[in-house]
């Protein structure tokens, strides 16, 4: 569905050459469901507007639904969908005329374009606010209209820039229960940037790592994390130099012992019936097992996390 | 990578284009008139305000020698018209200036539409008020025994609208420009618009002033937009005015959508 080959953009900013893009080969195939995880300017929105013909690559080449971005934009735009970081509809325009609109710069007509209208307000949960003008609407009700509005016509591959960035955790979570309900009864191929790391792992199949420009991690969430990070168990007990002899690879930090290892869920059972075997009491067990965010920072040196809160 | 389709192409799909690519541009743009039409009954006072409060004093200042023999209102209402032509399109940008903050330029620019149709929509939603305008001026004009010639009114009209579209295709490259600084457009835009008017003979006659407003004036596109507008309002349609100012409007038009349309490829990447 997505093939880039060493897409490239340079932006020149003040007189300075800025890279936001440095040489990204991806493939995505039909039905997947891809997160382009990355703290701000990492160059996900870069990546994004390139693939959906916003901005022209300055090297590199990339094909989009089979067509390709620079000979064809016309062809790429026709089969994708796009919701953008900010709202689609114009403010003082009412919802429904907003989609019939979408509709017909698709090529639709005016019948169908009301009748397609009709049902996305449906799917959407939108009924009932046909004549409501876009400025009037919530956060969560205008988002549900940008993703309506990117599926006017039905594209195969569908394209969300920081779809839920901004929103409360309830509205979130709606939003994701429509775009996977209408995923599945599509088949829509979905690509989608987000700088939530946990929106990233419980959502995607299939997480792409970018920072300064470049994809420096790609796979599933637990793959990634299994790579990338380890699991860490701490136990508390009265005598640590004990258990630390026991158990290889363990440090003694105060009356604790820190392990870290692969797999920590597993591993966990059978070390604490061995500790009992051998008479250490263990007074309490956590299991801290990797995040994304661990991933990122095995992989930059920095916390995702701490970027997102500072952004 | 194997090609698929993934569109499915709808049977209630027409072949894209120009044209429909722009009604759709303009009819979006025009709903917010009818959805909410004070704002068209304010445009429509605005040529009577001038009729009733600025000719008067004009025919008071003025002989009817300094405007070539006609009646200062004769003389006065084709440039009230222009002026009007020449604000309203003007503001094109500017209405683009918001939906450049939000996103819904952004979305348009996702989907395949024609590039100069969306120039050129937005350019026509800005001359529509102005055919009801024509005709209110017209009316308005006959209780003062100015009879304005309808034939004429309709290819003034023309002129006018070709030039509102190339201005309108400028004003919205401005727009572009200016993206995240609305004090640059208005800055600009205003700096442009009054020596541009004053320079046309408009409001004022240019021949009592001197020379060198004169010889601008000639290099000035509006002017001979004015001259034909005058010309065609008393339908004079046989005066070489006509022909010149059809000239200077294609010329705006052909140079407006052309920098236009490269401003909307290069926000665009």
């Amino acid at each position: 569905m997505i093939l880039t080959e060493d897409l490239r953009r340079t932006f020149r900013r003040r007189g300075a050459v800025v890279e936001a893009v440095r040489g990204i080969s991806l493939r995505v195939e039909r039905g997947e469901l891809v997160a382009v995880l990355g703290p701000n300017g990492a160059g996900k929105s870069t990546l994004l507007r390139m693939l959906t013909t916003l901005l022209r690559p300055t090297a590199g080449t990339a094909q989009v639904a089979g067509v390709d971005v620079v000979a064809d934009p016309a062809g790429v735009r026709q089969r994708i969908g796009y919701v953008g970081q900010g709202n689609a509809g114009g403010h003082h325009h009412r919802v429904l005329d907003e989609l019939v609109t979408q509709g017909a710069l698709y090529g639709r007509t005016r019948a169908a374009a009301r009748r397609r209208a009709g049902e996305l307000m449906e799917a959407l949960e939108l009924r009932g606010l046909e004549r409501r003008t876009v400025a009037s609407l919530s956060g969560g009700q205008r988002r549900r209209m940008d993703v309506a509005i990117g599926l006017v016509h039905r594209p195969g591959l569908l394209f969300l820039d920081e779809p839920t960035t901004g929103m409360d955790p309830q509205a979130r979570a709606n939003l994701w229960e429509h775009i996977t309900r209408l995923r599945r009864e599509m088949d829509t191929t979905v690509v989608l940037t987000t700088h939530y790391l946990d929106e990233a792992d419980a959502m995607a199949e299939r997480i792409v790592v970018v920072d300064h420009g470049e994809v420096i991690a790609d796979a599933g969430s637990a793959a990634l994390r299994a790579r990338h990070a380890e699991d860490r168990i701490v136990l508390e007990v009265d005598e640590p130099a004990t258990v630390k002899d026991l158990v290889d690879g363990a440090t003694v930090v105060g009356f604790r012992v820190e392990l870290r290892l692969a797999d920590g869920a597993r591993v966990l059972p059978g070390l604490l019936a061995r500790l009992e075997r051998a008479g250490v009491t263990v007074h309490a067990a956590h299991l801290h097992e990797a995040s994304l965010d661990d991933v990122f920072l095995a992989l930059t040196g920095r916390s995702l996390r701490e970027e997102g809160a500072a952004a | 990578m194997s090609v698929t389709v993934v569109t499915r192409v709808e049977p209630d799909t027409v072949r894209p284009g120009f044209v429909r690519d722009t009604v759709t541009i303009f009819l979006r743009e025009f709903q917010l008139v009818l959805r909410d039409p004070f704002s068209l009954i304010f445009s429509l006072l605005q040529p009577l305000v001038f009729l009733g409060l600025f000719a008067p004093l004009l025919a008071g200042s003025l002989s009817s020698d300094a405007l070539g023999g006609e009646s200062p209102l004769t003389w006065f209402l084709p440039g009230v018209v222009v002026m009007i032509a020449l604000f309203g399109t003007g503001s094109t940008g500017a209405n683009l200036l918001y939906e450049l903050m939000t996103g819904s330029y952004e979305r348009v620019l996702a989907t395949p539409v024609s590039r100069p149709a969306i120039l050129v929509g937005r350019a026509l939603k800005e001359l529509a008020p102005l055919v009801v305008q024509a005709v209110i001026i017209t009316l308005a004009a006959l209780p003062f025994g100015v009879r304005f010639s309808p034939a004429g009114v309709v290819v003034g009209l023309a002129i006018l609208g070709v030039f509102g579209v190339g201005l309108g295709a400028l004003s919205y490259a401005l727009g572009l420009a200016s993206r995240n600084r609305e004090w640059l457009f208005w800055g600009v835009q205003q700096t442009l618009i009054f020596p541009l008017l004053i320079l046309s003979g408009m409001m004022l006659p240019l021949e009592s002033g001197p020379g060198w407003m004169q010889a601008a004036a000639t290099v000035n596109p509006l002017t001979y937009v004015v001259n034909a507008e005058r010309a065609a309002f008393t339908g004079a349609l046989a005066d070489p005015a006509i022909l010149h100012g059809a000239i200077a409007a294609t010329l705006t038009c052909a140079v407006g959508l052309v920098v236009g349309v490269r401003a909307v490829l290069r926000s665009a990447g």
